[in-house]
């Protein structure tokens, strides 16, 4: 379901375990579809600061008070700092949504003046806490400029074709995330003429593999997307929305989902609802990260780092 | 009289007076639907033409009521907020929460 051994032994499992709970940071390679851990973050960054490297923030929830952290704000700030403080500047910042909580306008405010301490080009997607007020017009002013439909776009750094994609607009009872038909029809588009040797990087709010469906973490029409990827030799697809670090490689792509820098949820299925969790203060920090991806070119090969506020 | 006996009575009393509140051709009763751990709460609810539903977001995390067909549509609701709708056409009526869909209920309205 969450993890595929693929009988590359006990590794890879207890490495998870590792990152969430332990929070320790891995690198991560990718070979021939198999992936494997090299090291442990500081190896990887030494390893690997020549290639791309970009960094993915996700679900800060401004003017989030509850218990589970009743200092969202406080907690974007450590981990800004704490990207402000790595020594090889990344080339830019992607954020994977749920900027705010509510959509107000002062819980933008606070995002753009904390986000943008980091001095990095952000690139955004929208998670549903971000779309709530009426025609999305907050989100849209600050971070809709020059994008499609709800706020899908593409761009390229150093070779490699990043998409962002909106799987929280428009969303229909009964079901989960969705791209829609106009979306995925602007997805082929962008793709036309890649040749299939292009890195691509996928980033939307919600996942886009079914993580667990029964509390609506997935997306309905991703396979869709997903086939339009599949004539490409490495896809990465980032998403945010379950505030927990999940892996899962299906052939050519490797699926990722971030920590939140505001709260933790709970794994699929070990609590009566995915709503935030409650753990103890000293383990907050644990919990709550970044993600650091580095592309070396030239080779295939991918390392998605991710480290927590505190480990 | 013996404790259960009282709270029985007092049962049988409330049942009475909701009975007779529910009868009143001149009353609408205002029913309450529970937003608890991402489900409404009672699921499917059937009430009389005129009454009124209220909704109540209990969780951590902010919920909407949206009919399928927008007869109705609160706005974001967070912890503790309410959103109310007075039902005065008979039919059934599908609801979802248009952030996390997978959330769903049913009002089902009769005649009085």
């Amino acid at each position: 379901m969450t993890t595929h051994d693929h009988g590359d032994g006990p590794s890879r499992r207890k490495v998870l375990e590792c990152m969430t709970w332990a929070g320790t940071g891995v690198l991560w390679t990718i070979s021939g579809g198999v992936p494997y851990s090299l090291g442990l973050v500081d190896e990887a960054m030494a390893a690997d600061a020549k290639g791309l490297t970009f960094l993915q923030i996700s679900d800060s929830h401004m003017g989030f008070d509850k218990p589970a952290n009743p200092n969202a704000k406080g907690t974007l700030e450590e981990a800004i700092a704490r990207i402000k403080a790595i020594p090889t500047k990344p080339a830019f910042m992607i954020h994977t949504g749920d900027i705010t909580h509510l959509s107000k306008e002062s819980e933008f405010d606070d995002a753009d003046k904390i986000i943008s301490q980091a001095k990095l080009d952000v690139h955004y997607v929208p998670g549903e806490h971000d779309i709530i007020d009426p025609d999305i017009r907050l989100y849209k002013e600050r971070y809709g400029r020059g994008t499609k439909g709800s706020g899908y776009y593409s761009f390229d750094a150093n070779g490699v074709h990043f998409v962002g994609l909106v799987n929280v607009a428009n969303l229909k009872g009964g079901g989960m995330g969705s791209l829609g038909e106009e979306q995925l029809k602007w997805i082929e588009d962008d793709l036309k003429g890649k040749s299939a040797s292009t890195p691509i990087v996928v980033f939307a709010h919600i996942p886009l593999w079914a993580v667990y469906p029964q509390w609506g973490w997935g997306t309905e029409d991703s396979a869709q997307a997903l086939g339009l990827l599949k004539r490409f030799g490495s896809v990465t697809v980032l998403n945010g929305h379950i505030h927990q670090v999940m892996q899962k490689v299906e052939g050519n792509v490797t699926f990722h989902t971030a920590r939140s820098t505001a709260f933790p949820q709970p794994a699929p299925g070990s609590a009566p609802s995915p709503g935030p969790m409650k753990v103890p203060d000293d383990k907050l920090r644990s919990m709550l990260g970044t993600v650091s991806v580095t592309f070396k070119l030239g080779e295939q090969r991918l390392a998605i780092i991710d480290t927590p506020l505190q480990s | 009289m013996n404790l259960t006996g009282t709270l029985a009575r007092g049962a049988m009393a409330g049942l009475v007076s909701a009975f007779i509140a529910a009868a009143s051709p001149a009353r609408a009763a205002d029913i309450a639907v529970k937003i608890d751990n991402f489900t409404f709460n009672p699921q499917q609810i059937t009430v009389k033409a005129g009454d009124t539903v209220i909704w109540v977001n209990h969780d951590d995390i902010p919920h909407t009521v949206t009919s399928k067909t927008m007869a109705f549509r609160s706005k974001a609701m967070d912890t503790d907020d309410k959103f109310s709708f007075t039902f005065a056409t008979t039919g059934s009526y599908a609801y979802f929460c248009a952030l996390h869909p997978h959330m769903t209920g049913t009002i089902v309205v009769e005649a009085k």
